[in-house]
């Protein structure tokens, strides 16, 4: 059982560190991204409401496996040439950002509307209404939700593994042929990720008690 | 007299009802090489054969995305190829015909634990005996041997071996023992994961990777497939034994899978199904010698 892990730890530190990598990037994207399609969808102008709208919906409810499908067999066919890395970044990103997006309108949602319309009282502009008096409340409100999608975007790497890129969804495989038991694997492959995930828990926990301070 | 000519034909009728799979390989036995069903087989002390009989069926555990090796045609389902005869053969020398076989498409990464679950019988499918893995099931065979090559793009001539790999990017199935070795001896090459062989060929179509590398037998069928796109190197730097993968502790039913191999080889029955399958390449091969243990 543990020489499972102490035979291959040059495997699993690399292929983790591939992993914590990609969410670390596709993480940061998607938290960017997100804000600002959530942004979109509470804006007064009608078009960037509709395309806001019309990607949640799209990425939402579209399989990961299948957006991964669509970007490392689709865009070589169309001459967009990446390392596989950064397909795995793309699709991540994309799928991630949908769900940023409406855990920070749940966000926006829970700052009432009078604040807003306070704000535009004493002529700030919408820019300046969202970014000073509406994000940095509804950013606290959001901070469960978005860190609910950040550790579902952890274990979602694993679908890369399967799209080029050697992470840790590839250990069980590798460790296979090389002729340990499976079970084996996959019990370290989950303490792996336990230990990745642990962070982040503790983060939201700093998070909201800096929430409550500051309320 | 009336009552003795009803009772053979009661016998007669039983027999053609429960012979049938014997009388039509009968007819068509110089045709095609589709073994006949032997009966009356018996192992003692074989659990996996127990369940085989109860069950009046076998689970193969076989690939489906091979071509000429272990392949399933996508719009008949029929599967086809070496392996496939091969299991077919072993099989029929068991007591099952055709007709008694259910094939169950099993990748590499799930060999072991298909076998030990009992969830199939036992496995033909590029399955190279290793040591390693004979501690988690065991080996009748080798009855083939491969070697790992490299398949690239028929106007690539700048790849002529392993040595050639340089900053080229080679594709394999995630985790693959190809790979591995790709990525631990020859180090200047970028190693890409799919969980499909041919995926790896539509990403080399598409120009991401410039290599694929897994056995020749396997690279062979995919060569065949699309000649005017692809070739193989031809120049094999391994040795891959591939044997019916069984139960670990199943010894009686592995003796007898070693015999029934041992009497394809001898009968030139192996020789036929290979030039029916791998021989299609232009390739030759001879049968490699048992390692019974």
């Amino acid at each position: 059982m543990l020489e499972t892990l102490t035979d291959n730890w040059d495997l699993f530190v690399e292929a983790f560190r591939t992993t914590v990598l990609l969410l670390i990037v596709s993480g940061a994207i998607s938290l960017v991204a997100g804000t600002l399609l959530g942004a979109m969808r509470v804006s007064p102008v009608p078009a960037l409401r509709t395309a806001g709208t019309a990607y949640v919906t799209l990425l939402r409810n579209t399989p990961l496996t299948f957006v991964f499908f669509f970007v490392a067999f689709g865009f070589p066919r169309l001459d967009i040439r990446f390392s596989y890395f950064a397909f795995a970044v793309v699709a991540l990103s994309a799928y991630t950002s949908a769900f940023v997006c409406e855990a920070v309108r749940s966000g926006i949602n829970t700052v009432h509307v009078g604040q807003a319309e306070a704000a535009r009282a004493i002529g700030m502009t919408f820019g300046q209404t969202l970014t000073q008096v509406v994000l940095p409340q509804a950013l606290r409100a959001a901070v469960p939700p978005v860190m609910s999608v950040i550790i579902a975007l952890a274990k979602n790497t694993t679908i890369a593994s399967g799209f080029g890129v050697m992470e840790a969804g590839a250990i069980g495989a590798t460790l296979n042929e090389r002729g340990y038991p499976a079970f084996d694997a996959m019990i370290w492959v989950a303490v792996g990720f336990v230990i990745v995930v642990l962070p982040l828990s503790l983060t939201q926990r700093r998070l909201e008690r800096a929430v409550v301070r500051s309320r | 007299m009336r009552m003795r000519r009803m009772a053979v034909l009661a016998i007669a009728g039983a027999l053609a009802l429960s012979a049938c799979g014997k009388d039509s390989e009968e007819e068509d036995a110089g045709a095609a090489p589709a073994p006949s069903a032997a009966t009356g087989v018996t192992l003692e002390g074989s659990p996996t054969f127990d369940k085989m009989t109860s069950r009046g069926s076998v689970v193969i555990g076989v690939k489906e995305d091979q071509p000429n090796l272990g392949y399933k045609d996508p719009t008949t389902g029929e599967y086809s190829g070496f392996d496939i005869s091969v299991a077919k053969y072993i099989a029929s020398k068991l007591g099952f015909g055709e007709d008694k076989i259910e094939f169950k498409a099993v990748p590499s990464a799930n060999r072991e634990t298909a076998i030990q679950g009992g969830q199939i019988d036992y496995y033909v499918g590029t399955y190279s005996i290793t040591d390693k893995r004979k501690e988690q099931v065991s080996f009748a065979g080798p009855y083939f041997i491969a070697g790992q090559d490299l398949l690239v793009r028929k106007d690539d001539n700048s790849i002529t071996g392993p040595d050639t790999l340089d900053g080229k990017t080679v594709c394999s199935v995630t985790g693959s023992t190809p790979l591995q070795r790709i990525r631990d001896e020859y180090k200047g090459a970028k190693t890409i994961e799919f969980q499909k062989y041919s995926q790896c060929v539509d990403q080399m179509l598409s120009g991401q990777v410039d290599a694929i590398t897994t056995d020749d037998a396997i690279l062979l069928g995919y060569a065949a497939q699309q000649p005017d796109e692809l070739k193989v190197v031809g120049k094999p730097f391994s040795e891959e034994k591939y044997g019916v993968g069984l139960p670990k502790d199943d010894k009686v039913l592995r003796d007898k899978v070693n015999d029934v191999i041992e009497e394809m080889e001898t009968s030139g029955e192996w020789q036929r199904i290979y030039d029916a399958t791998l021989g299609q390449s232009g390739s030759t091969a001879t049968p490699p010698p048992l390692e019974r243990y």
